[in-house]
């Protein structure tokens, strides 16, 4: 075994639930067909509001005890997970558990269970004798990692990542430097989210003025449109495996991509507003990395959320490093198909890229039909899907609040 | 209440909290750990449905009254009687 700090890391499975795809292909054929994932649902106090929903079958790897036990975000961990095992063609059984990790991004977790039993006592006159006892595990910040442990019987390091809305990449990000630091030989890695499951968010939301509203769902999420009017908020989740080359190459894996290069940092700005000077720092520092420059990048997959403000100033991040001297860097975003997916949207994202290193097609934003002109990027791929002569490196940016920006870079394998 | 009459509403929570388990064969005077796959938070769910769903309280030193049908019937259906008798 070869560890060192400069060791190659490739990704060599990938399992998802999106809200329109429970799979990376079904997930693909939407994008490039221009499908989007977002419904109405009922949201308790709220009435009905605009979501991306997940139909994965969770009767799919969990017992029926296991999901009334469990958390949603617990149950699309382990459909994921379970789903990036399979497509890896590893021999999971041989495998030696405990030298795997499970590194999982979230935005938050515990929302969804608290209000869940808040609201179960308000049926007995708030008496806590109905409160639940499971509330402690199904709150528990290690939950989604946990439960995927349990269903798959992994003894090794298994936790969470909290990261707003950056930890979908942090997911992989983190699994990368396990991996070169020799503490696990396989690592299950990504984001998930169950936000849409929690009034707080949706309110949340609202009350900073930031939730999407269209009368047609699949127009609300609409990042760089003149009418963009906020967030569709989404669940979902993508999980990959992870694996030093040497041991992906020695039992023949197939290869999706490299990792490239990343960067995290901190705006320490403000509490929510975005900041694009970090933005464009975080995104040169990861170019650094993989020893690239801004013009071999040929995706960019922004993060842009649809608020008025956090999209012209990721466009302006986006503008300070890919300027006129990147004729080869194709931009979109994927946030316009299924909303935010919160902890899951820079792993969803990403997942939903990878197969240009194959066709050699950029998915486009949709629901783009005024661009806002503070939108207008060079590259910018709108509506249609776009044939390009060359895919070797995919770019993509998730930051969060509190300031916390990542950028993943990942490379076409070549030996 | 009739004996079975309370071990069916056992049975009913049962199903509720262990939906993968087969129940139509379940023998009453085995303790309900050695036939199904309960665990201990499972027993504290089946003490928490019965406060829910009927206003019975299952002390914790009397867990142990839960360990099989038979003994649930003897436990609770005096528990039962005496609430309908307090209306």
């Amino acid at each position: 075994m070869n560890v060192s700090p400069q060791s190659r890391i490739v990704i060599t499975g990938v399992g998802l639930t999106a809200p329109n795809g429970d799979s990376l292909p079904e997930f693909r054929r939407n994008l490039l067909a221009g499908v989007a994932g977002v419904e109405r649902m009922e949201v308790r106090y709220m009435g009905s509001q605009l979501a991306g929903v997940c139909h994965y079958d969770p009767l799919r790897h969990q017992k029926k005890k296991e999901v009334r036990v469990g958390t949603r975000s617990g149950s699309i961990s382990i459909y994921c997970a379970r789903e990036a095992l399979a497509d890896s063609g590893i021999a999971w059984d041989a495998v030696a558990k405990d030298r795997v990790g499970i590194y999982i991004g979230c935005t938050e977790h515990g929302n969804v269970e608290t209000e869940n039993e808040i609201y179960n006592i308000s049926k007995f006159n708030y008496d806590t004798k109905f409160w639940s006892h499971y509330h402690n595990p199904r709150t528990v910040a290690n939950n989604p990692a946990g439960e995927a442990s349990l269903n798959l019987g992994v003894t090794g390091p298994a936790y969470t990542i909290g990261a707003a809305c950056a930890a979908g990449n942090m997911g992989l990000i983190h699994a990368t430097q396990m991996l070169r630091l020799g503490e696990v030989d396989l690592a299950i890695c990504g984001g998930v989210s169950e936000s849409i499951h929690t009034f707080g968010i949706f309110a949340g939301f609202k009350s900073q003025n930031a939730l999407a509203t269209h009368a047609d769902p699949h127009k609300a999420s609409r990042p760089f449109d003149k009418a963009r009017n906020g967030i569709v908020i989404a669940e979902g989740g993508a999980l990959y495996t992870l694996e030093r080359l040497e041991d992906a190459q020695a039992r023949g894996a197939k290869i999706y991509a490299e990792i490239a290069g990343y960067h995290v940092n901190s705006d320490a700005s403000d509490y929510v507003l975005p900041n694009p000077v970090r933005q464009a720092e975080c995104v040169q520092f990861a170019l650094k990395r993989a020893g690239l420059a801004a013009r071999d990048i040929h995706i960019v997959n922004t993060h842009a959320t649809a608020t008025p403000l956090g999209d012209i100033q990721e466009c302006e991040a986006i503008r300070a490093v890919f300027g006129e001297g990147c004729p080869d860097t194709h931009i979109n975003n994927t946030k316009s198909f299924i909303g935010h997916a919160m902890g899951a949207a820079g792993a969803l994202e990403l997942a939903g890229n990878l197969p240009s290193f194959d066709d050699l097609t950029v998915h486009p934003t949709i629901n783009v039909d005024d661009l806002d002109p503070l939108c207008a990027l060079r590259g910018l791929v709108l509506n249609q899907p776009r044939k390009v002569a060359k895919v070797d490196t995919i770019l993509n940016n998730s930051f969060g609040m509190l300031g916390i920006n990542s950028t993943l870079i990942v490379r076409r394998f070549a030996e | 209440m009739t004996n079975d009459e309370c071990k069916k509403v056992v049975l009913d929570i049962i199903a509720d909290i262990a939906p993968d388990e087969d129940l139509s064969n379940v023998k009453p005077d085995i303790r309900l750990r050695d036939q199904l796959q309960l665990d201990s938070m499972d027993f504290l769910d089946i003490v928490m449905e019965l406060r829910k769903r009927h206003s019975i309280e299952v002390p914790e030193a009397d867990y142990m009254q839960l360990a099989s049908l038979d003994s649930c019937a003897a436990y609770l259906v005096p528990k039962f009687n005496a609430l309908a008798a307090k209306g």
